[in-house]
């Protein structure tokens, strides 16, 4: 579903061909296509990214409608300005205006119908907002890690990608990320989609590729020295395509196994099993259901409160359970504890370990 | 009986005394409690910071005409944006058109001879000049990389540059705006001339009341929250770290809780300058005078709960993120307000065009397009794809820069005569402004493509397929540049050799207007009884 | 209003006033509005803590019981007792007292200001030191929470050398206003610069009123 554009066929050609090209000696913008004429290279003058996830047109006509305001008032302002300083202007050296009323009904008028489009953007945005917001349940997992200067992202079966990032089109992605020094932003333009990746604790966000291609990875959020060069690649393909490539390359187990090696390299088995007395919770089943903490409160056993757990434990009280936990911090990397917490998703509930 | 203005181009006496001649000697200029001496000085001193804050923009847009960078490496270039930021905001926006026009004009226009702590405001100066030394040192011996947000974790543990000295700099700037806003709030109230009720204030007067509601109520806080900063990177306390329990985002709602008001700061001046000069240039009554007034004081309100626009994509809560956005479209309504109300006033007026006219009207164009491509940003759906780029830069140097600085320069141009009792040659302040309105747009509007497009801001490189648009503003950013310097030639040359402007060179109302120019230090000879409204010009009846 | 007659002002006058009351309202309404800086200059740091407090607790509980209440409670009874002496100074300017009055109060206002300060320096931060309590200068605390415990002194040296740092100026102030009472620059007319200094030092009071129970008192020592 191509949206319209000025010159998007060729702007969609440009980027095509920079695909060729992803390892920064990239080719002057405009100029480099195999096109003909010039009305059509001029033309091409590209004002929108691709629109290549199912959000995207959305906020594009979102963006278009706002433009329409935009030009409207700014004509009707200048148009009226022009039109009064041509009309009004002063014939005389001593002259002066002539004294208006200020009508109320006016003032009133040129409040409320601003107003009124505030609240049709308002609630429009919004509605958008809140629903992009949403991952489908059936999304497809991959996790990122930030670092200066660079991305990390995991699949959950297993490869990992440096500033590259393969997805099947069609098929939602929910992206699970964290930093591991300052705040960085996640950002891919064609998708329409960004959030700010911060050290201690895990944003997300989801998109849908609705075409194949290649397309811009940004860091969004200025990190330090090398912010501009912390980008990268989007590769949608087709599904067969991705299968191919997630099964090609290197041999690597899945996340949930690599977790589970650390799971028994960390000694973690010593407490959270079943022949470990009732030291500590259970794990088996645990994510994604309430728990009842000890002040009370009711927390969702989620990344953030696994995290939580081994690097703070003595901040997590659990009741029926002593505070004996040692923290991790320093020993698990923020790679290796997005092992261990899909290990710990991946444990099923008939394999609940009995405890309390 | 003519209704006409008689426009008086007297020459004043050779003899006459004024506040620029009164005394003579360095001292009496360092030690001056004359508020319009220190409107002067401060005119100095932040024209100094607005030609370094420009001169850091110039390196920068010339670097950015390769895509892989054509001056700097990417960290001399960081510490350019955080160069050019840091100034232009703390010690060139914040401070201008309170600290120079402000002072001089305030209690000239409310008919009192001071304002109410002349001590206090010439220690504001003083501040003032030991906040930008610092900050000018430290930029200087290596500056600071981290931008004018200072974000943690990168400015408390990682970055290597002068952070605790730059922040210090502005920290100790921002007293110097505490005690400016103090005293114009009690200027103000109390000392306004018998028969000067507010609703006769000019709106000038209201801008500047508001103006320092902010002032007073939100620079404290971007002072704690410095504090907290620099104490966090010399003693790691951990308020910002989250390995020790600390949270980064507790700094930017701190940072941001004063820096948006602060852009209104920068506004508000800017939008009471532009009421004197509709109504000067129009020769009429501004249209919908209490609509006016009372929009400055919601705005300086509103400024106040908005904030959290700043930060849509750090993973604040969907909820935070509705309330931020409905009262950011709020906020913007009392701006519509004002730039209807003063098209309207050009409706039956007798509209003349010399440079300060000119950059009013320049002003409402370019503040009308910025304002409106902040609704762009308050919406959340769209504020996700534009937050970090270019659109973002764009946006704030419109209303900043198309906005607030056309209103100072505008607002210079006007008062210039009644500062220094010279005229400037109005040909060349023309020729200045076309070429500042043509090269500002040329420099920014491209951003706007670009900020769509995807690409983000603070990159020192960028993909080669945003060169042209990169460059077109750089071409314009050439041509702002030379426009600017033009101003500052014939300003300088008009203190010597312009022709001697006369009380009241425009035929403005006005309290200042009726006293000579420049004026005696005390302001007026006897403090004047006010009885008629602002803008009381008479009405040429049956003009069509 | 007042009768005075043009230009026979009393001592003190400013002439950017057209009369006396004109300034002492200007005084007044100055003093407010640095006030209402210095409330949201304290604010910042309040919300701060307040945020952090609820975060961490069990740390700040921690850190609290570091502290010893004893030299908290006394210190805010003698700050009270400061704002009383001040109130009588300005009364004692007020209805035309001799300076001396005036004077006594103002100097037994800074006694008690100096104990404040004298207290604290001895009894609390002398012994944070000795007992490595101040982080980045000596800090050897190795008990429960340390990282909460560490975050929240800083928090208690902020906030209190804070307020100290206003009580040291209120003292400056205090001393100007004793050599202005002596060289006779007061009256029951003029005697603005003694009011709106006593507004500042209640409110460097009050500060002191939020800041103790919130520093010293949290974490049920009292269950």
């Amino acid at each position: 579903m191509r949206s319209p554009g000025v010159g998007l066929e060729a702007g969609a050609a440009a980027y095509a061909s920079h695909a060729k090209d992803r390892n920064g000696t990239v080719m002057m913008g405009s100029f480099q296509f195999g096109l003909d004429s010039l009305p059509v290279a001029a033309a091409m003058m590209q004002f929108k990214p691709p629109a290549a996830s199912t959000i995207a047109d959305s906020v594009d006509q979102l963006y278009l409608f706002l433009t329409g305001i935009t030009i409207f008032f700014s004509v009707l302002i200048f148009s009226i300005i022009f039109y009064f300083m041509l009309k009004y202007r002063r014939k005389a050296p001593g002259e002066t205006g002539t004294a208006t009323h200020t009508p109320m009904m006016l003032e009133l008028t040129w409040t409320i119908i601003p107003s009124l489009i505030c609240v049709v953007l308002f609630v429009w945005s919004s509605s958008l907002y809140v629903r992009n917001g949403r991952p489908p349940a059936s999304s497809t997992e991959i996790f990122v890690i930030g670092k200066q200067w660079m991305w990390h992202l995991q699949h959950p079966e297993g490869p990992r990608e440096i500033n590259e990032l393969h997805v099947p089109v069609g098929v939602p992605v929910k992206m699970t990320m964290t930093s591991q020094d300052v705040i960085h932003d996640f950002y891919i333009p064609a998708f329409r989609v960004k959030k700010d990746v911060l050290p201690g604790r895990y944003s997300s966000i989801w998109f849908q590729p609705t075409e194949t291609g290649t397309f811009h990875l940004f860091c969004a959020q200025y990190c330090g020295t090398n912010h501009s060069e912390m980008i990268g690649w989007v590769y949608v393909m087709s599904p067969t395509d991705y299968a191919t490539w997630l099964a090609g390359g290197e041999k690597t187990e899945s996340m949930a196994a690599q977790g589970e090696q650390l799971f028994s390299q960390f000694g973690c088995g010593n407490c959270h099993s079943p022949d470990a007395g009732s030291h500590a919770p259970p794990l088996a089943g645990i994510y994604g259901k309430p728990q009842k903490m000890q002040s009370g409160e009711t927390r969702v056993v989620d990344e953030a409160l696994i995290r939580q757990s081994i690097y703070f434990p003595s901040s997590v009280h659990l009741p029926g359970y002593q505070q004996i936990m040692p923290t991790y911090q320093g020993q698990i990397d923020e790679e290796q504890m997005l092992q261990l917490i899909a290990y710990v998703k991946s444990l099923s509930s008939e394999e609940r370990m009995s405890g309390k | 009986m003519s209704t006409a203005i008689a426009e008086i181009h007297e020459t004043p006496a050779e003899s006459g005394v004024n506040y620029l001649n009164a005394t003579y000697g360095i001292k009496s200029w360092l030690l001056t409690l004359d508020h319009k001496r220190i409107g002067l000085l401060y005119l100095g001193s932040i024209t100094l910071m607005f030609f370094v804050g420009g001169m850091a923009a110039v390196m920068m847009r010339l670097h950015l005409v390769e895509p892989q960078g054509a001056l700097f490496e990417p960290e001399t270039y960081n510490k350019m944006f955080s160069t050019h930021g840091i100034i232009m905001v703390f010690f060139f926006l914040v401070p201008s058109i309170p600290a120079t026009l402000g002072n001089f004009l305030i209690p000239l226009m409310i008919g009192a001879r001071d304002v109410a702590f002349p001590k206090l405001n010439l220690l504001s100066w003083y501040i003032f000049i030991t906040g930008a030394a610092l900050a000018l040192y430290a930029t200087l011996s290596g500056g600071v990389d981290t931008g004018w947000t200072f974000y943690p974790p990168y400015s408390s543990l990682y970055s290597h540059t002068h952070v605790v000295a730059v922040a210090l700099g502005v920290f100790i700037a921002g007293f110097s705006s505490i005690l400016t806003g103090l005293n114009f709030i009690v200027t103000i109230h109390k000392m306004r001339a018998p028969g000067m009720t507010w609703f006769r204030l000019p709106l000038f007067i209201w801008a500047m009341y508001a103006t320092s509601l902010i002032f007073v109520l939100g620079t404290p806080v971007i002072a704690i929250t410095l504090f907290l900063l620099g104490m966090e990177r010399i003693l790691h306390v951990g308020i910002f770290d989250p390995a020790v329990g600390g949270d980064p985002l507790l700094f930017q709602h701190l940072f941001w809780f004063y820096s948006h008001p602060a852009v209104y700061i920068m506004i508000l001046p800017g939008m009471g300058v532009i009421s004197e000069l509709i109504t000067a240039f129009s020769r009429k009554k501004i249209f919908g005078y209490a609509f006016v007034a009372f929009s400055s004081l919601s705005i300086a309100v509103i400024s106040f709960i908005v904030w959290g626009h700043h930060m849509f994509v750090t993973g604040q809560s969907i909820y935070a993120g509705l309330v931020f956005s409905v009262l950011s479209f709020l906020v913007a309504i009392p701006s519509a307000v004002k730039v209807f109300n003063w098209t309207a006033t050009l409706y039956k007026g007798s509209i003349s065009y010399e440079a300060p006219m000119l950059y009013a009207l320049g002003f409402i164009g370019l503040f009308t397009i910025g304002g409106l491509t902040g609704l762009f940003l308050a919406a959340l759906a769209t504020d996700v794809h534009l937050n970090g780029t270019y659109f973002i830069v764009a946006h704030f140097h419109y209303v900043m820069v198309g906005g607030a600085v056309m209103a100072y320069m505008g607002g210079l141009h006007f008062w210039w005569p009644k500062i220094t009792g010279r005229l400037y040659p109005d040909l060349w302040a023309r020729i200045a402004a076309a070429i500042i309105f043509i090269g500002f747009n040329l420099t920014f509007f491209p951003q706007f493509v670009l900020g769509y497009l995807g690409m983000p801001r603070r990159y020192a490189i960028y993909p080669s397929e945003f060169q042209v648009l990169n460059v077109m503003s750089s071409a314009g950013a050439s041509i702002l540049g030379i426009g600017y310097l033009i101003p500052l030639i014939y300003f300088i040359w008009s203190m010597r050799y312009g022709p001697p402007a006369g009380p009241n060179p425009w035929g403005a109302k006005g309290l200042e207007w009726t006293t000579q120019s420049p004026p005696l230090t005390e302001n007026f000879p006897t403090i004047p009884i006010v009885t008629e409204d602002a803008y009381n010009y008479p009405s040429e009846g049956a003009h069509v | 209003m007042s009768d005075l007659a043009h230009g026979a002002h009393p001592q003190g006058f400013a002439h950017q006033f057209e009369d006396i009351e004109q300034q002492r309202d200007a005084g007044r309404l100055g003093m407010w509005v640095f006030l209402v800086t210095e409330i949201l200059f304290f604010g910042g740091m309040f919300t701060s803590y307040t945020i952090y407090r609820a975060l961490h607790l069990e740390s700040f509980i921690q850190g609290s019981h570091q502290l010893v209440v004893k030299y908290g409670a006394t210190n805010t009874a003698v700050l009270i007792l400061s704002s009383l002496t001040m109130a009588l100074a300005i009364r004692a300017a007020q209805t035309g007292k001799k300076k001396g009055t005036i004077i006594f109060w103002l100097i037994l206002t800074m006694i008690l200001g100096a104990t404040f300060i004298g207290i604290k320096l001895r009894f609390e931060w002398f012994r944070d030191y000795q007992e490595g309590l101040i982080p980045g200068v000596q800090w050897f605390y190795n008990g429960p929470h340390a990282p909460g415990v560490r975050m929240f002194m800083c928090f208690y040296f902020f906030m209190t050398g804070l307020h100290a740092i206003h009580m040291v100026v209120g003292l400056g102030l205090l001393t100007v206003l004793v050599v202005m009472t002596a060289r006779n620059k007061f009256s029951s007319e003029y005697y603005t610069p003694l009011e709106v200094s006593g507004l500042y030092w209640h409110f460097v009071d009050i500060v002191w009123i939020f800041l103790f129970p919130l520093l010293y008192l949290i974490g049920g020592r009292y269950q």
